[in-house]
């Protein structure tokens, strides 16, 4: 999908010497970091459930207010050209970024552990074309991927979501897959053939729910990756049209400003860091907890 | 014998049908499903074309051929670096990918560079730095640098080097100088897989036996370092230099749009808001192949840079093993380098 793809098969700081990767593996430590994380993603979730707890500014609407006021009390990161609080636009625009964040990695994950829980349970040629198909994808780079599927669904939060969520099919297949060809070798699976199952009674019953939760975990990892991948579409014109508020568009919208309101871009900007760098936490902690 | 014959070919003849699988999904994503793209340009009232006017375009064109046939066309095209036209201004496609391609590639490599110099500033500083808090520190900086949107990090980065600080000008800068902030912008997302891995390979090598056998025997940090760590800690190095080649693709994308240097990434933007198809599909086109000649020869590579991954020839496990995943069983290999993560390959392969 991205870069936290590439990053997410290699990091792993916590287990550094093998020595320490055994406590590591069987419990899972709760660090600060993990904890104000957790907070993090708590208030962004509470922001795109609840804006209007946050702020009492309207987001889309500026009223008499002055344009390209400077951060203060009343206004956290200032107005923009036409006097719109900035922070009531970055608090609207969660619903948006994480709705399309969610609807991309739902995407990636239903797609992909279908193709690789098919694969990896019925082996053979089926198993051979999946997995072509799945190479196929991993191969055009992801941004341009993307790029093309927005192309032909048209300009739009969802459809950029959902071409985000095509460039996650490869990883949550490749996954699956391997958690459906360890799964497949075991006992209890012969058992179940032997007793008469059928493929799609072993996959529901046996392969699917033992697959879990190493497969959510690259989820919750995915998500903070989704975030930055639809921001950048966001930013490049091709997601929510404006004026609805959405982090990428925010940030676009801002960078005419740059140079006498900065914080129209800095200030929004920070805030998508910390977000993603959280669920990038969140997801690694998880990982190994369930590794 | 360094290279495996059979590998090689087999490699080679894996490597051909992806990127062929690889045009022919782009074809049918950027050419098929649009439609009639010429009926739809031209039959524009605007213009006043007659209808026979229109059938000539379309025979000239070839859009009234059936798809099969448009198919095989834009495929012996590509063959012979015929990309076709663009459909906004008409100009030959690799007229247009030609005049961009330098400024792109400058970057590229400039950028890549940089973020490989970073990144090893980053895990030697991680792994042999003088402090606790700042091994520590530079630890969790690859986290930060993966959250950062690159889109911002230009904006931000531009602002404050040219504007506040006037370190690079803005206003018609030299070429060298004008490619400071771009690389940077690409370099900082790009080298924070890279310093991940290099942290991880590291570190694990220096918990392993013979280097604590090697120091016992009175080696110094330097020469271990030298001859232990950073030997082990190139195979894996390698590998994400293969994977992180999309991340590239993306980065020159956005830099090159957020700093308007002309290039490819520029050109792609372009295409996407006006909906121009040929040229997103030749970009893609070219973008998978040197994905999967990079790859390739990283693949290749392995068994020169490691004597562990040779194999007598014809002999094993090359042509046993699903052969897509040299990658991950050259990694696997490397043992504990890339543990958790790529445990499950060798499961895999005993199934």
């Amino acid at each position: 999908m991205s870069l936290i793809d590439s990053f997410a098969r290699t990091s792993g700081t916590g287990a550094p010497r093998p020595a320490a990767k055994r406590r590591s593996r069987t419990r899972a430590s709760i660090g600060p970091a993990t904890i104000i994380s957790g907070l993090v993603l708590l208030i962004a979730v509470a922001w795109a459930l609840f804006p209007g707890l946050f702020t009492h500014h309207d987001p889309n609407d500026g009223g008499t207010t002055p344009a390209l006021l400077a951060p203060s009390l009343d206004h956290w990161f200032g107005t923009d050209q036409t006097g719109r609080d900035a922070f009531t636009r970055v608090v609207y625009g969660a619903s948006q970024s994480l709705l399309a964040a969610l609807v991309a990695v739902g995407v990636g994950l239903v797609v992909g552990t279908a193709i690789g829980l098919i694969a990896g349970t019925r082996r053979g040629w089926v198993d051979d074309v999946l997995m072509r198909l799945v190479d196929v994808l991993l191969s055009i780079p992801a941004i341009l991927l993307s790029l093309s599927i927005v192309v032909v669904l048209g300009f739009g939060t969802i459809n950029a979501a959902i071409a985000v969520g095509v460039t996650a099919i490869a990883q949550f297949a490749r996954l699956s897959r391997s958690e459906a060809v360890r799964i497949n070798t075991s006992d209890f699976v012969a058992a179940a053939y032997g007793s008469g199952g059928t493929f799609f009674s072993v996959l529901f019953r046996h392969i699917l729910p033992n697959s879990t939760s190493p497969v959510l975990s690259l989820a919750v990892l995915q998500i903070g990756s989704a975030i930055l991948q639809i921001s950048t579409l966001g930013f490049l014109g091709y997601g929510t049209p404006p004026p609805t508020p959405e982090w990428g568009l925010i940030i676009a919208e801002g960078r005419n400003f740059v140079a006498t309101a900065w914080w129209l871009t800095v200030l929004p900007g920070f805030v998508v860091m910390a977000i993603v760098l959280a669920t990038h936490q969140i997801g690694n902690t998880l990982r190994k907890a369930t590794s | 014998m360094i290279l495996d014959i059979r590998y090689l070919f087999l490699r080679l003849g894996q490597a051909v049908l992806v990127l062929l699988l690889a045009f022919t999904a782009a074809f049918i994503l950027l050419s098929l499903i649009p439609g009639d793209g010429v009926t739809a340009r031209f039959a524009d009232p605007a213009l006043g074309l007659s209808a026979d006017q229109i059938a000539a375009i379309r025979s000239e064109t070839g859009a009234d051929e059936s798809w099969i046939s448009r198919y095989f066309i834009s495929l012996g095209g590509f063959l012979t670096g015929d990309f076709g036209f663009s459909v906004q201004t008409g100009a030959a496609v690799s007229t247009i990918i030609a005049a961009a391609l330098p400024s792109t590639a400058v970057l590229a490599l400039s950028g890549f560079v940089s973020a490989l110099v970073l990144a090893v500033l980053i895990a030697v500083l991680a792994t042999y730095g003088p402090y606790r808090w700042l091994r520590k520190l530079l630890d969790s900086v690859p986290s930060l640098f993966i959250s950062i949107p690159v889109f911002w990090l230009g904006i931000l980065l531009i602002q404050f080097f040219s504007f506040r600080l006037g370190f690079v000008s803005v206003v018609s800068p030299g070429p060298a100088e004008a490619l400071v902030l771009p690389t940077l912008t690409v370099a900082v997302p790009l080298s924070a897989p890279i310093a991940q891995v290099l942290i991880r390979s590291i570190t694990d090598v220096r918990a392993s036996g013979f280097v604590k056998v090697t120091s016992a025997k009175g080696a110094s940090e330097l020469w271990i370092l030298v001859h232990a760590v950073a030997r082990n800690a190139v195979l894996p190095g390698l590998t994400i230099i293969g994977l992180v080649f999309g991340e590239l693709v993306a980065g020159a994308v956005v830099t090159e749009t957020v700093f308007g240097r002309n290039g490819i990434g520029q050109i792609t933007a372009q295409a996407v808001t006006h909906r121009d198809n040929p040229i997103l599909l030749t970009v893609v086109v070219i973008a998978t192949l040197a994905y999967v000649t990079i790859n390739l020869i990283v693949d290749l590579l392995y068994p020169v840079i490691d004597v562990r991954l040779r194999t007598a020839p014809g002999a094993t496990s090359a042509g046993k093993k699903p052969a897509d995943e040299p990658t991950r069983r050259a990694l696997s290999t490397t043992a504990a380098s890339v543990g958790v993560d790529l445990a499950w390959d060798e499961k895999d392969t005993h199934s």
